[in-house]
């Protein structure tokens, strides 16, 4: 035991109990292995929701004072504040809290709630353009660095950067990329911090980082050895920045209390240090459980306690920060930054990972209220206990804000201790990262097919080397197919060099040195590529193939519009003849991924999935055979186009579930939008036929489902923002409605008439 | 031709943009046309097989179809909507499923092909087939084979009906069916007359035949201000509901004017252009009508 986490701690702390008293011993007391010891030390939970406790008296008055004092104040000004002078870095800002009585879980990003920081190495146009956007002025001192003598991933990407790629940016076929800010998707291992304590680790790494020492050099020899001595560096600043609270990080974490701070502290050393798009915390409930259940072992800790203990380090995910543009905002809008918790699944050894403090993450939402983050994502299977089962279903009926994942497509594909980064992107935790890719645009392609790469909103030649259809006779499917297939060789060529410089770039101006240090020295890279409009290219093929379709031309011969002629299958609607054009496309795409050559030799994957720049896909691209308006918002992700899944949302479930996750590892999106009076009549109802309606689709191969059941609050909100609505549908007793297309009126008596029966 | 209706939006570039009403949104179209017959088969067929096949039983004029959820029945179901009703309701949201006509032919061997597809969402929703309309007794025969092919799989089976064509419904039939949602659209004769064009008699005896076999009913009941609310007509329903022994449920529905533009597409004139949703509290009061009774009311 000499040589563990523990047994240097015993040396070391004589007044803390041995921090792993109790525990199973097994693989995990030897190397770093969160895993094994979850598997050997958690305590799954079959009983139901009976047993939790409601906010403290304590969680409340700093909920209240957030509130009151700063949430309000950010609501009015979009930036509460920004430190213009320090640059961002895990010890960077002395210690913070929120009130006097902030004592629970403690830490924040920098000195004061809500006030963000600069992360200035993705490059530093876009703080300064964040920080004007807020009213202030940067540093001088501080621009001066990073535009003078500091290089920022954002100018290391353009010094490499290819005309087409270029091109290909400026006509928006390919955005979003991850070339100006933080690329994320990295989940850390911020339970190892727990575990084993920094001293641990640091010395697992100085470890690694010399067993290669015998080999002769290389480019990636030097890249291994300089990486692990900046983890290295990490580790300290991160045991520095416990030391500014008052904890001694080194060792490992002797308590619930502690196993739930030391964990935040790792993950708070990630926020402070960097700002990816997606920051998720990992797969933390059956690990905290196991403390909490040895407390209550020992007598040291209630209920009411251990529920404190998660509302506190919940309400700190809530306040999480980071400096964004307004530009920023309009691809991923509403200021998030994915704190995805995922939770619950199986084990490999059949028992289920849903605890108690599974239990506990979803009460958050009762005793703080609905909140978008984290972003808790339940890893759903028809075998999970009945009484969780039933808790998420009334959970998502009340706050709409959680999200499913099958558990068995992630646990055969990455094992049973992996999480989603972002919203559907699996990896197995410290032991895998994801090269984040944004997405390209799969609906403009066509377009540009059609057009032999002449772009259909400027009339800009784009793409050379490809020629239009010259025929002003109907479309034929043969002939655009083929235009596609071979548009896409391009497009998906240009998209991958753009993915390879990106992240060759961000490995080596803004590496996550704290994020990396909590994971295994070898690891699996995936290059996350993506696809957006996939359903609008599926709706346009079935058109062409099954109606008649007739180009129209401008004056310069440009197709800027179709005339289509008769009926055609539609993706959504379990209809075989649409859905298999939308495997195809998945597919296509995929296997021209997959015969590229990656950066670090990462695994190739896809994902279907837009988030919230469906919207700027849409402004950005032209009309469609399939009847979609130029301008108009895509549908999110995988979603059929909006208002064409007639057929109900489980027939929407049964289309999208028929994508081949196999062409689509980095995940296939759903989102789907329900009122509550759709589920059932009374809150037993909903809950069971919400239960019903996940085993239903999940059994039919559906990778994710975002659920939203809206209350009266959504439904007012959507009339004054019907643009973030696009596909809300009612039901009336036998009638579909969208939503948004209603006139005031009406809308005013679906609320009326749909929220009486509840009331 | 076979599938889901979607009228081309577009066509000319330059043509007016659409109009936005008190929005700066132009929603979706597409779903306000009819949910259509997408995913199913259709048989091209001329007319004299194609009434034959009817009356044998082995094709049917179907409207559309979907699956939903806790609207027609328990769990989520498959919803078949067949065409033509011999009714003409005053209030109907459905006034496109009017003309058996006006439908789509599937065989069915088809329909039942892609109701066997469901089965695990039934299994796991506890839903089910919901045969509805148009009115699902104007093809009876039809009806049975469906009906008799869903009980063979194990699926739960309700029909939605007026009651109006009880009589077409066979002692056999009700052997393979689960559920009936019987729509009661007065207890008072006379406003039954004006509200449908027809007589209430049937359904009256169609709902007192199910009892007598014990066959579930949910009694379903649209609330339209000015037609159907006067409380003595109410109160016969709600007597006559709580006359029926397999009543487990009653569904009060609020009148709405959400099939109103589908009677101006097809160019049918529609009579209620002016009356409004009743209110929360006119519907709350209906209900306990109903609730008086000992009744389990939504």
């Amino acid at each position: 035991m000499t040589t563990t986490a523990e047994g240097t701690t015993n040396t070391t702390g004589a007044s803390t109990p041995q921090p792993w008293r109790n525990f199973s011993e097994g693989d995990w007391t030897a190397a770093v292995d969160v895993r094994d010891f979850i598997q050997r030390n958690y305590h799954p939970y079959e009983g139901d929701a009976s047993f939790l406790a409601g906010p403290t008296a304590k969680s409340l008055a700093i909920w209240d004072t957030l509130e009151k004092d700063f949430l309000s104040v950010e609501r009015a000004k979009r930036v509460y504040d920004v430190d213009t002078h320090t640059p961002a870095d895990v010890d960077a800002f002395p210690a913070g809290y929120i009130s006097a009585d902030d004592d629970v879980i403690v830490g924040l990003q920098t000195d004061t709630p809500l006030k963000r920081a600069m992360m200035p190495y993705g490059g530093w146009r876009m703080v300064e353009t964040a920080i004007k956007e807020a009213g202030l002025e940067p540093d001088p001192k501080v621009k001066e660095i990073f535009t003078k003598y500091r290089k920022t991933h954002n100018e290391g990407v353009f010094d490499i950067y290819t005309p087409r790629i270029r091109a290909a940016r400026s006509s928006h076929i390919i955005t979003g990329l991850p070339d100006s800010y933080g690329r994320g998707r990295i989940i850390g291992d911020y339970r190892r911090v727990a575990l084993y304590g920094v001293d641990f680790l640091m010395s697992e790494k100085l470890k690694d980082k010399d067993s290669v020492v015998d080999q002769p050099f290389s480019e990636n020899w030097a890249r291994f050895r300089e990486e692990h001595s900046e983890q290295v560096k990490a580790l300290k600043k991160l045991k520095n920045l416990g030391e500014q609270y008052g904890f001694d990080l080194g060792r490992p974490a002797a308590n619930a209390k502690e196993a739930v701070q030391w964990t935040y502290f790792g993950y708070l050393a990630a926020v402070k240090s960097q700002d990816g798009a997606a920051m998720s915390i990992g797969r933390l409930s059956a690990f905290l459980d196991a403390y909490v259940e040895r407390d209550f072992a020992e007598g040291t800790l209630t209920e009411s306690e251990a529920q404190e203990l998660i509302d506190a380090l919940v309400i700190k995910l809530r306040i999480t920060r980071f400096l964004r543009t307004i530009d920023y905002d309009q691809i991923f809008s509403g200021d998030p930054y994915w704190a995805t918790w995922s939770d619950a699944g199986f084990g490999d050894d059949g028992r289920t990972q849903v605890t108690k403090t599974s239990f506990r993450l979803l009460q958050t939402l009762r005793n703080l209220g609905p909140a978008p983050e984290p972003n808790i994502t339940i890893f759903w299977d028809d075998k999970l206990p009945q009484g969780y089962k039933d808790f998420c279903a009334a959970i998502s009926i009340e706050t709409s804000a959680i999200q499913y994942e099958s558990d068995t497509q992630i646990r055969q594909h990455w094992g049973d201790d992996a999480a989603i980064a972002c919203c559907v992107s699996p990896m197995r935790v410290g032991k895998q990262m994801q090269f984040f890719g944004a997405r390209v645009n799969a609906a403009k392609s066509l377009l540009y097919a059609i057009n032999g790469g002449r772009d259909e909103m400027t009339g800009k030649q784009i793409v050379t080397g490809f020629d239009a259809i010259a025929s002003d006779e109907p479309l034929t499917y043969d002939e655009v197919w083929a235009k596609y297939d071979a548009m896409l060789d391009w497009v998906v060529g240009t998209y991958v060099e753009a993915l390879n410089i990106i992240h060759y770039s961000h490995d080596k101006y803004a590496y996550e040195s704290i994020e990396m240090a909590l994971h295994d020295s070898e690891i699996v890279r995936t290059m996350g590529c993506g696809i957006a409009g996939l359903s609008i290219v599926t709706d346009s093929l079935s058109a062409i193939k099954h109606a008649k379709v007739t180009p129209i031309r401008d004056e310069t011969g440009l197709v800027i519009d179709y005339v289509t002629e008769g009926e055609f299958p539609v993706y959504g609607n379990d209809d075989d003849r649409a859905d298999v054009i939308a495997q195809l496309v998945v597919k296509t795409v995929m296997d021209k991924i997959r015969a590229l050559p990656l950066y670090r030799d990462a695994v190739p994957t896809q994902s279907v999935l837009t988030i919230t720049s469906n919207v700027v896909y849409g402004k950005a691209t032209g009309s469609f055979p399939s009847g979609h308006r130029k301008g108009e918002p895509f549908a999110p992700g995988a979603n059929p186009e909006n208002g064409m899944d007639t057929h109900g949302m489980v027939a929407s479930m049964l289309s999208v579930g028929k994508l081949d996750y196999n062409d689509a590892l980095d995940g296939i999106s759903l989102t789907n939008t329900i009122t509550p009076s759709g589920l059932g009549r009374t809150k037993d109802e909903q809950v069971a036929n919400l239960v019903g309606i996940l085993d239903a689709g999940m059994g039919e191969g559906l990778f994710h489902a975002n659920i939203n059941v809206l209350n009266r609050e959504t439904l007012e909100d959507a009339i004054e923002h019907p643009e973030n609505y696009p596909n809300l549908t009612v039901r009336v007793s036998g009638y579909a409605v969208n939503f948004v297309k209603l006139t005031r009126e009406q809308q005013l008596d679906i609320l009326t008439r749909t929220f009486h029966q509840s009331a | 031709m076979n599938s889901t209706t979607i009228t081309p939006t577009v066509t000319v570039p330059d043509a007016a943009a659409p109009a936005l009403g008190d929005k700066d949104f132009a929603a979706p179209t597409g779903r306000a046309s009819g949910v259509g017959t997408g995913g199913l088969e259709v048989s091209a067929l001329d007319r004299g097989s194609r009434l034959e096949q009817m009356r044998a039983g082995t094709l049917g004029s179907i409207h559309s179809w979907e699956l939903v959820t806790a609207v027609d029945g328990p769990g989520t179901r498959m919803t078949v909507f067949f065409a033509g009703c011999p009714l003409r309701c005053l209030y109907c949201h459905n006034p496109d499923t009017l003309k058996m006509k006006n439908g789509e032919s599937v065989t069915s061997e088809e329909l039942l092909h892609r109701i066997k597809r469901y089965k695990a969402v039934f299994n796991a929703t506890g839903g089910g087939l919901t045969i509805s309309g148009g009115e699902v007794l104007m093809q009876p025969a039809f009806a049975a084979t469906i009906l008799a092919g869903a009980k063979e799989l194990g699926i739960h089976t309700t029909i939605d009906t007026s009651g109006f064509l009880g009589s077409a419904c066979t002692d056999a039939m009700l052997e393979n069916i689960d559920l009936v949602l019987l729509d009661v659209k007065s207890g008072n004769p006379e406003t039954y007359k004006k509200v449908t064009g027809r007589e209430l008699q049937p359904t009256l005896d169609f709902g007192r035949r199910l009892a007598d076999k014990d066959v579930e009913i949910w009694i379903r009941f649209v609330l339209v201000p000015g037609l159907t609310d006067d409380p003595a007509n109410i109160e016969t329903i709600a007597d006559y509901a709580a006359s029926l022994s397999s009543v487990t449920r009653v569904e009060v529905l609020a009148f709405h004017q959400m099939g109103r533009d589908k009677w101006a597409s097809l160019g049918m004139k529609y009579e209620l252009e002016d009356t409004l949703p009743p209110t929360a509290e006119e519907v709350e009061r209906v209900r306990d009508q109903f609730r008086a009774r000992g009744l389990t009311v939504y």
